[in-house]
């Protein structure tokens, strides 16, 4: 969006990578203590948080704020 | 009739909520409030103006434009609703997408863009305005500011009912605080604001929702073992479609009772997929603002056509969930668990509900952490449901019905002003809406009855407006109220009962009433009430007046009424005490005699009405839907279909005999009169007809695999 100088892409990456991290450690905390829900052994928050992070790494850093006003 | 044994005790939970949630989890749904609330502060200083506020300067790009436009109507209506379609309808489901949404938004891009975008408009009704004068502009104005704070209404009701039974949050909180959260960014932001949510909402729904598929269908055992489970419980499930195809999209539409939704193709192509949908996508303004604001015409066309690549995705999440419900949900002892309607008398209190079906899965999957992200995309739906809403019934109230009918000249300051006071307005009608909309049976089917009560007429006067120069404005007007009448008209009609409706017999057991079950092979086979109190209605009782006391010798309840629409009678335990023991007990179960032991009080009730609006009157829909068999989708589809056929003729029969507008009045309304701009050069990837094509092509194939 041109008229604003933060862009929608930065708040959205910013999220994802705060919700990426704090669901990878949920996942790493459930490998010792494995949540009550089934198919627990693929751990599938573990994968999913690092997911988030990638995805939320890659929004932030390409519409940094200070990037795009170069 | 045989008692029905699968009804037999499918207990809820062992307590009273779905899911719990753990300290990360509220962390993750605190922060979205934050930052939802962060970027409404931010946007403030960008939505001063009337084109800012309202039209978010018509600077948004084409991506955005995209994902907002599918995103406002990816709500959480959408994402429990659907899976809840899917779970009563089977494969169906999907053609809400597939024969409903797809055709309807490349439709939107390709032929009514133009039109919408060169006209500069601000709204459909601002279209309307321009095509056929005040009177149709009125009526749109007046029914869809009415429509869109109902529907937001219904949204906060559901959300708010939804977070209580899954969590237990309190109610009133939780539409006070997420309403009052959407309040305040949509008056500070406008309509920017709306769609940031929008865009930010598309993501948590998508990673909040889409690992249910993949470990459901790991879970399933893949796709073939998931569709054959679904079949055979479905059968168990859905007994008044036993022999019904839940797991194909076109194979079981031949005849109204080869598939579960009693319907035929040619209401499905019709009903859903030319009046309900193209109604939906092309005219309701909620969708239609989100592109009409791009920042040319290229990029609303492209955006749109985005959108519906996205929207062919979204069965991933919504119907496959459904289908995943019938598969892999069973009850302890391995039967499949029996979900009721919201309507059922056993509903929430020995069964879950369509609507849960989602929920129920998400609990099923979703450890600490991912939970909280579900339930963060699930409330983040709600809200830019209602936010999109707010934002557009600002728009239509201040442009279409405040500035025209009773302030014709004020500043735009004003405006801009009467656009935020008219947002929290339009939050505050929207929550009294919410407490009103209890008795729909379904989320979603309240909102096809409002999709056709207004949006398919809507659509036949805008089409025809902008195809055919030669219909007049009285043409558009009495097109567009006659539809409108007529459609409101059949639903009172499907809902009517001359002889009067006579709702299935119950009996309800009193909390602490003991009870013997005698069980044969692990079913029940019968049931004596020793003491307590119970309520019965519909069930005649020998001897019995409306309040008495059993006499010595006992009393026999029919386990079926004949006469009756649903003849057997169903017995509701929700809090009994099993005679000799301390165990308590909650059970359901349909078509058993039942034994009252001396001295059990009785409270008879006989309940009969003229019109029952929770309830279809199968002799009635025969004339709308073509079939006594057609459920209560295929009677919306129908009537779409009708109200679009009645739109059209009023409108063309009206138009011949009344005055056109002259053609210089219709420049860049209608097709033949409207120049399109040159856009400029353009890359062969950046062209609209040629995504277009694609999108079709693909469409067809999809069609084609689930066939």
């Amino acid at each position: 969006m041109t008229n604003t100088r933060v862009s929608i892409w930065f708040f959205i990456g910013v999220l994802l990578t705060v919700y990426g991290v704090l669901i990878t450690g949920a996942g790493v905390y459930g490998l010792a203590h494995p949540p009550a829900v089934k198919l627990a052994g693929l751990h599938a928050g573990l994968w999913w948080g690092l997911l988030l992070v990638a995805i939320g790494a890659v929004y932030t850093y390409a519409s940094l704020p200070t990037r795009r006003q170069r | 009739m045989s008692p029905v044994p699968f009804a037999i005790a499918t207990p809820v939970a062992g307590t009273d909520r779905l899911l719990s949630l753990s300290p990360i989890d509220l962390v993750i749904i605190v922060i979205y409030f934050i930052m939802v609330l962060a970027i409404g502060f931010y946007l403030k200083r960008f939505a001063s103006t009337g084109e800012s506020f309202f039209m978010a300067g018509r600077q948004i790009t084409a991506w955005v434009a995209g994902l907002s436009f599918i995103s406002a109507n990816l709500s959480s209506l959408e994402t429990m609703g659907w899976s809840a379609m899917a779970y009563q309808y089977g494969m169906l489901g999907a053609h809400a997408y597939l024969i409903g949404a797809i055709p309807a938004i490349v439709f939107l891009a390709i032929v009514m863009m133009p039109f919408y975008y060169i006209s500069r408009t601000h709204s459909v009704p601002g279209y309307l305005q321009l095509r056929y004068g005040e009177g149709a502009r009125s009526v749109a104005g007046i029914s869809f500011a009415f429509m869109t704070v109902m529907v937001s209404g219904a949204s906060m009701f559901a959300m708010a009912k939804i977070l209580n039974l899954l969590l237990g949050w309190n109610i009133h909180v939780s539409i006070w605080a997420a309403s009052l959260t959407v309040a305040i960014y949509v008056t500070l932001g406008g309509l920017l604001s709306a769609v940031f949510n929008e865009v930010l909402q598309f993501f948590l729904i998508w990673l909040g929702t889409l690992l249910i598929p993949i470990l459901g269908l790991i879970d399933a055992g893949g796709w073939t073992n998931m569709l054959a489970k679904v079949q055979a419980h479905a059968a168990v499930i859905h007994p008044t479609v036993q022999h019904a195809d839940f797991t194909s999209l076109w194979r079981n539409l031949g005849s109204f009772d080869s598939n579960p939704m009693g319907i035929d193709w040619f209401g499905m192509v019709f009903g859903l997929g030319l009046a309900v949908s193209f109604g939906y996508w092309c005219t309701d303004f909620l969708q239609v603002q989100r592109v009409i604001v791009a920042k040319d015409l290229r990029s609303a066309q492209n955006g749109t056509l985005i959108g519906a690549v996205l929207k062919m995705a979204v069965p991933i999440i919504v119907t496959l969930p459904g289908l995943l419900g019938l598969a892999v949900l069973l009850n302890p002892d391995g039967s499949p668990m029996v979900l009721v309607a919201e309507s059922d008398a056993r509903a929430r209190i020995t069964h879950h509900t369509f609507n849960d079906v989602l929920p129920l899965l998400m609990g099923r999957y979703l450890g600490p952490g991912l939970l909280g992200l579900g339930v963060t995309g699930m409330i983040a739906g709600f809200m830019s449901g209602m936010a999109g809403n707010v934002s557009a019934f600002a728009t239509v109230w201040t442009y279409d019905v405040y500035k025209p009918l009773l302030k014709k000249l004020g500043s735009d300051a004003h405006y801009v002003k009467m656009g935020r006071w008219s947002s929290i307005v339009g939050v505050l009608v929207s929550i009294a809406a919410a407490y009103a909309l209890l008795w729909f049976s379904n989320i979603l089917e309240f909102l096809q009855v409002l999709v056709f009560f207004f949006i398919v007429p809507l659509f036949g006067t805008v089409i025809l407006g902008m195809l055919w120069k030669r219909a007049t404005p009285a043409g558009g007007f009495w097109g567009f109220v006659t539809a409108i009448l007529v459609s409101m008209g059949m639903w009172g009609f499907v809902h009517t009962f001359p002889d009067g409706y006579r709702p299935q017999p119950k009996v309800t057991l009193s909390a602490g009433a003991v009870v013997t079950l005698e069980k044969t092979d692990g079913h029940l086979t019968r049931l004596t009430v020793e003491q307590g109190t119970l309520e019965t209605v519909n069930v005649p009782i020998p001897g019995g007046g409306p309040s008495f006391v059993v006499p010595e010798g006992g009393v026999t309840l029919p386990g079926t009424v004949t006469g009756a629409a649903t003849p057997a009678v169903q017995v509701l335990a929700p809090d009994v005490r099993v005679s000799g023991t301390n165990a308590t007990e909650k059970f359901g179960v349909e078509g058993l005699s039942l034994t009252l032991a001396p001295g059990v009080r009785v409270t008879a009730a006989t309940i009969s009405s003229r019109f029952a609006p929770a309830a279809f009157n199968p002799a009635h829909t025969r004339y709308i839907a073509r079939s006594a068999k057609a459920k209560p989708m295929a009677v919306n589809m129908y009537s779409g279909w009708w109200s679009l056929v009645v739109c059209v003729l009023v409108t063309v029969l009206v138009s011949l005999f009344t005055r056109p507008k002259p053609d210089h009045e219709l420049t860049n309304l209608v097709m033949g009169l409207t120049p399109l701009p040159d856009p400029g050069p353009c890359p062969w990837y950046q062209n609209p007809k040629l995504w277009a094509a694609a999108i079709i092509a693909v469409l067809v194939a999809v069609n084609i695999m689930f066939w």
